[in-house]
């Protein structure tokens, strides 16, 4: 028996590696591949603007998808971060002193209470997922549904069908201003990217990331406070997702019910396009990053090259779905690599 | 017939299977005979689940010769074999737990009415039916799960037969059964033997064997040591062949007294009062004393598991626990492992991280104690470092995949987890369930090693062997409560299982 291990491990030392890496190189290729087209077929998307576009377009996903791949390398799921973002955009445009035609009956307060406000409440509502998820016991896929409603209707609540404009200056100049040429919301979303990445890899905490989405059980067998860790995650997505709902609303310019429906969707697809495992345990920023890109380039490249508008969709969908299928093709290479050790 | 019985109804000749360039048989030649029990031995990867594999079409891929009926065949698949009459009852059941009896013995082949509906009535009558021919009195739409385990080891089997195996094989099927269900079991196996019908016998437990086979066959190294009539051999014999030289530690564990080694003036480290979890256990009140080993033993679902679990905060039970005579409250597991307590569950699955560095799995218990906030890989990779060598656990080094090692060397690591801060109180559950000879002995080594530096350790076990091997104390539970302490004496195992 203890041969056989090594044994295995020998044989296909590079093969083994390969299928170790395919679900960070898959969608590094996919990346390629997408670049590659289309720079071919289009003169305009591989410029130097372009590309800055890009990078603004991905911008509130991305923040979004940073607490999105905590949560899933826990083997867990936040439905709610698009309503989250949604509602802490409103309730900071809500403290916030709007013009006067903008039929709100608002609380104006300064801007740092209204961030301050805002931030309480994304960060309540992660704590309120983590609550149902660990005290009570709601599988995260069903309470988070509930908390999406939930989040919903607490937007509708705030701006009743009316839209408000103005926030804060500091989340005004966050989300839509630039330092040097350079968006503040890229570089928001780049120090997200960052900071996640370090307490990822270099922290306590992000090795019971790894370890509790790799193994409940035996996380818990070691002592690992496996409640406390899923909880964390909750409100680090939660939290996460209010933030990009603030700088969002100021990106976009106004806060409406709504607004950020779309970005659910988008933010699981980018950790999952990127390689990091639903089953948990595996993947990172690193592939959060190259998952965004992805999506990024596909979204605004489809806008360069001549194709039915309402193709476009379709063909997301279709990627989507590929790189699922590559994402739990990967797991299945995985596990047999590793049963094949035994006897 | 009786001209059958001496030419062999299967027959194998020169079987050779490598996995990835590892030979787990070297040019195997194996006979059975129509209406005998044959029993097979050897350690965890000696082969002999290997070659039943490749006999239930399991594994299609081999060097040799296979002949059944004197005509030769090669199973490509599972279902080809049983069509041949080749059946096998694997050791984890494949039974659909949430299915009535009925359901499960007719799985995947319910008869049908002339409408195309399932014939319920038909469906029940029959598996009762055949259910009786066994000796088996239970309702056919009973839901499977909700009988004891032995029960639907039987009905698995049933359902074997019912699509008309003449040979069946059973790897370990008295490993989770209690001495009567054992006794239920072997009566089956024999009427069966008695109809004409093989069985081939799989197990680690020496007397089982013994006791029901005709012929036992002992594997060693993927080779073949010997083919020989029961009757012709003891136990003694059986271990020599099967592991090569006298381990004496083990052999000691199976046969007559043993001296029970118990420090009654040790200071108490653990101490239940009332100790009371639904049906599981009621009342339990023990102490557990720094250094000495203090062994739990009882059948399978006797409580002493979900016992073990309780005292390591897993699964919160009423009364009391004190630990250092202070009363602590184990709300969850990370609160006993801030106590001191350590435990080692049953399954290796469920304990160790198998995409993971074997330095990660090693220090995940004890990252608390080697970083505030920030990891520190380079500590992590020494500590590992020093547990490979001090376990002797074969490995490349502390970056090797844990799924990479087999199956005792995961055993250390799980071991391992706990060692480098020595807890106050060690809870080993099952410790060497399906461990080879070698792997067990490492494993009484070292919990003899951890007693000695004054740990308070547990061992809960369904397996006599282990309990008596290890403990220098025994408590036996029967049915949630404990019935009876054996200490500072001597215990046999037949006393051993007496009280249970």
């Amino acid at each position: 028996m203890a041969e056989s291990g090594v044994a295995v491990v020998r044989k296909g030392r590079f093969g083994g590696w390969v299928r170790g890496q395919v679900r960070n190189i898959a969608p590094f290729a996919t990346l390629l591949f997408l670049v590659a087209f289309f720079s071919l077929s289009s003169d305009s998307f591989l410029t130097g603007e372009n590309f800055a576009n890009i990078l603004n377009q991905v911008s509130i996903t991305g923040i979004i998808a940073v607490g999105l791949t905590f949560v899933i390398l826990c083997a867990e799921i936040d439905l709610s971060v698009a309503a989250i973002a949604n509602v802490t955009g409103i309730v900071v445009a809500f403290f916030t002193l709007q013009e006067s035609y903008v039929n709100i009956a608002n609380l104006p307060l300064p801007g740092f209470a209204a961030i301050v406000i805002a931030l309480l409440v994304c960060f309540g509502l992660g704590l309120f997922n983590a609550f149902g998820v660990t005290i009570i016991g709601i599988p995260s896929f069903i309470m988070t549904l509930a908390m999406m409603q939930i989040a919903d209707g607490m937007s509708a609540l705030f701006v009743r069908g009316q839209i408000a404009y103005a926030v804060p200056s500091f989340v005004s100049t966050l989300g839509s201003g630039s330092i040097f040429g350079i968006p503040w919301i890229v570089i928001v979303a780049g120090l997200f990217l960052l900071v996640a990445h370090l307490v990822l890899t270099y922290t306590r905490f992000g090795r019971y990331v790894y370890m509790v989405g790799g193994n409940r059980e035996a996380a818990e067998y070691s002592g690992v406070n496996v409640k406390f860790v899923i909880g964390a995650v909750l409100v680090i997505g939660a939290v996460c997702s209010g933030v990009a709902g603030m700088l969002g609303v100021a990106y976009f310019g106004s806060a409406q019910q709504n607004e950020f429906t779309t970005y659910l969707l988008d933010a699981i697809a980018a950790v999952v396009v990127g390689g990091t495992s639903l089953f948990g345990g595996r993947g990172g920023i690193g592939n959060t990053i190259v998952g965004l890109l992805v999506l990024g380039v596909l979204n605004n490249g489809l806008d360069h090259v001549q194709i039915d508008p309402f193709l476009k969709i379709l063909i997301r969908g279709l990627i989507l779905l590929a790189a699922l299928v590559i994402n739990v093709y990967a797991q299945r290479l995985r596990s047999q690599t590793e049963t094949s050790g035994g006897e | 017939m009786t001209e059958g019985s001496d030419r062999p109804l299967l027959e194998m000749i020169g079987i050779s299977k490598s996995f990835g360039g590892v030979q787990a048989l070297r040019d195997v030649d194996f006979s059975l005979r129509a209406g005998e029990i044959h029993g097979l031995v050897g350690e965890n990867g000696a082969g002999k689940s290997t070659l039943m594999k490749i006999i239930a079409g399991v594994h299609h891929d081999f060097q040799g010769t296979m002949r059944l009926d004197s005509k030769e065949v090669h199973f490509r698949s599972a279902r080809d074999a049983l069509d041949a009459g080749v059946g096998m009852v694997h050791q984890e059941l494949s039974i659909v737990p949430d299915l009535t009896v009925a359901e499960n013995v007719f799985l995947g082949k319910q008869p049908v009415t002339s409408l195309g509906t399932v014939d319920w009535k038909r469906m029940v009558r029959e598996s009762r039916e055949h259910l009786a021919g066994l000796g088996i009195d239970v309702d056919p739409t009973t839901r499977i799960g909700a009988l004891p385990i032995g029960l639907q080891q039987l009905i698995e089997l049933a359902r074997v037969l019912f699509s008309g195996a003449r040979i069946i094989i059973l790897d370990e099927p008295t490993s989770a059964l209690s001495p009567p269900e054992v006794e239920l079991l072997f009566t089956t196996l024999r009427s069966l033997r008695d109809s004409g019908r093989s069985l081939v016998f799989i197990s680690h437990f020496l007397d089982d064997i013994l006791r029901i086979s005709d012929t036992v066959t002992i594997f060693r190294n993927g080779r073949k040591v010997s083919t020989t009539p029961v009757a012709e051999i003891t136990k003694r014999q059986v271990i020599e062949q099967m592991i090569g030289v006298g381990h004496q530690e083990l052999e000691e564990s199976y046969t007559g007294e043993i001296k029970l080694d118990t420090q009654f003036d040790a200071p108490v480290v653990m101490e239940t009062e009332g100790l009371t979890l639904g049906r599981s256990f009621r009342d339990v009140s023990l102490k557990v004393r720094a250094g000495e080993v203090l062994g739990i033993y009882g059948f399978m679902g006797c409580g002493q598991i979900e016992l073990a679990r309780a005292l390591f905060g897993k699964i919160m039970a009423s009364g009391a626990i004190k630990l250092d005579g202070k009363l602590i409250r184990l709300a969850r597991t990370s609160k006993a492992r801030d106590h001191g307590i350590a435990y080692v569950p049953e399954s290796r699955r469920a304990m160790l991280f198998h995409h993971e560095p074997l330095y990660k799995n090693m220090s995940i218990s004890i990252l608390e104690r080697i970083s505030n906030i920030l990891l520190k890989p380079a500590s992590e990779r020494q500590i590992a470092r020093g547990h490979i060598e001090t376990l002797h656990i074969r490995t490349p080094g502390p970056d090797q995949l844990l799924g990479n090692l087999s199956g005792g060397n995961q055993q250390k690591v799980a071991l391992a987890k706990w060692l480098t801060h020595a807890p106050k109180v060690l809870i080993l559950s099952e410790p060497t369930r399906g461990m080879d000879v070698g792997a067990k002995e490492d494993v009484v080594r070292i919990v003899r090693g951890l007693r000695d530096q004054g740990i308070g350790v547990v061992v809960v076990s369904t397996e006599p062997e282990t309990v008596l091997s290890l403990a220098d104390r025994i408590l036996v539970m029967k049915r949630g409560e404990i019935v009876r302490e054996f200490a500072g004496d001597t215990v046999s195992k037949d006393r051993l299982l007496e009280a249970a």
